[in-house]
């Protein structure tokens, strides 16, 4: 069954802060949260490499890498910024990139968003994601 | 999820996100390493679940993400008015395949035998279902395409014949396989490297140790079966550290 995002609390997406997530609003202290509108000016704009995290509700592997994200994300911060992307309500960037599974991390080297320098797909343990994240985070 | 974590935080659980690497079950305290970090406990839970198997195609992993799956809920989503195959005969091929039908316009699913493993029940509701069809006695050899998936070449198990299936998507459902590899040496495993518990326990063939979760459950293989039994680890676990403390102390 669909779930609304909405529904729940944003510290189910990792972090007790309020974060709206429609409006693109940090999801935690180190997460930003992207959306159809959002996505193009925050490739473009970033002065880092950018690993976006493609994810719905309704996707349990989305939910038991959250916490790896979360970890990586205030970890390596400096090097590499992580944002989350609900499938559910911003079907046009994921199609754009041909998602089709989730969850799928691309990684955007700055000012490259016509095309993904790294592309990640399934749930994956922190050791793995950090190996094939390497060249993001040395 | 982020809420169990968190109340488990706030009774002072420490996390480390990690894979471990190695295991000495020997005696307590039990060693466990992750990448040359070494802990220690007196009593040890392990619930590192199952993973799901899959052919072992080159094509298959190339095109992961690319319309091959191994997640129908999390993935069906995105193949609506798609055609999809379903590999596998089992309760949750047919689950996947009967669940895909929400959004597929056809749904094949290719099993190996001539007829299905899954339960009656849910083997008539696949039957019955106008948008699902079979091909029995079939494997999958390859799958096509190049940055997304167009067919899977299918050999016929009984004539050898090969046949393309056009589809966008394949989902593969063919069974988990225990994450028990770190442990097989020191623990009592079955044959198909389930660890082996108690009746009505989590307790393993090493005293302190227990087992919790998909990693040692065959049968249920559900998120609330997993969580109560590893209730029921905690709870052992709990136990049998309280009987260890007059010897500790001595
Ligand atoms: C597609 C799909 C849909 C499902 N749908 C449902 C459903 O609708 N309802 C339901 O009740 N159940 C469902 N299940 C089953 C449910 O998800 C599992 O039964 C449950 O997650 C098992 O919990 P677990 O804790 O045993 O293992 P898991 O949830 O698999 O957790 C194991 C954890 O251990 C970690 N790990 C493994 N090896 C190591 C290591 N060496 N070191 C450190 N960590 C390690 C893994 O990274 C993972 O985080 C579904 C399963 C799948 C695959």
């Amino acid at each position: 069954m669909r779930v609304e995002a909405a529904a729940f609390p944003p510290s189910r997406l990792g972090g007790d802060r309020p974060g709206n997530l429609t409006k693109g609003v940090g999801v935690s202290d180190h997460i930003v949260a992207l959306t159809d509108s959002t996505f193009d000016e925050t490739i473009s704009g970033a002065d880092k490499p950018v690993l976006v995290d493609f994810w719905a509700e309704w996707c349990g592997p989305c939910k038991m890498i959250a916490p790896v994200l979360e970890e990586i994300a205030s970890e390596n911060g400096g090097k590499l910024q992580i944002a989350k992307l609900n499938v559910d309500d911003n079907p046009n960037v994921a199609m754009r990139y041909n998602v089709m599974s989730i969850p799928t991390l691309l990684v955007f080297k700055p000012g490259e968003s016509a095309q993904e320098a790294r592309r990640l797909v399934g749930a994956k343990g922190k050791a793995q994601l950090l190996q094939e994240l390497a060249e993001f985070v040395a | 999820m982020t809420k169990f974590r968190e109340q488990a935080a706030r009774f002072g659980a420490d996390f480390v996100t990690a894979d471990a690497d190695r295991v000495d079950l020997a005696s307590a305290p039990f060693g466990v390493w992750v990448d040359g970090t070494e802990y220690r406990g007196e009593a040890l839970i392990i619930s590192t679940g199952a993973t799901a198997r899959m052919l072992g195609l080159e094509s298959e992993q190339r095109l992961l993400g690319h319309g091959v799956s191994t997640c129908a809920t999390c993935d069906g989503f995105f193949f609506r008015g798609k055609r999809l195959a379903v590999v596998g005969g089992g309760d949750s091929a047919v689950e996947e395949a009967t669940f895909l039908t929400k959004f597929a316009t056809q749904v094949t699913l290719v099993h190996r035998r001539d007829e299905l493993r899954a339960s009656k029940i849910m083997a008539e509701r696949a039957y019955a279902n106008p948008k699902i069809d079979f091909r029995w006695n079939a494997v999958v050899d390859d799958v096509v395409g190049n940055g997304r998936v167009e067919a899977v070449r299918l050999r016929d198990t009984l004539t050898d014949e090969h046949s393309d299936l056009a589809v966008e998507g394949v989902f593969v459902a063919i069974g988990h396989d225990p994450n028990s590899a770190l442990f097989r040496q020191q623990l009592d495993c079955d044959d198909a490297g389930y660890i082996v518990t108690g009746a009505d326990s989590t307790s393993t063939s090493v005293e302190g140790v227990f087992a919790a979760g998909d990693v040692q459950d065959h049968v249920y293989r559900q998120a609330i079966t997993a969580a109560g039994s590893g209730c029921m680890a905690a709870i052992e676990a709990e136990h049998w550290l309280a009987a260890q403390e007059p010897t500790a102390r001595q």
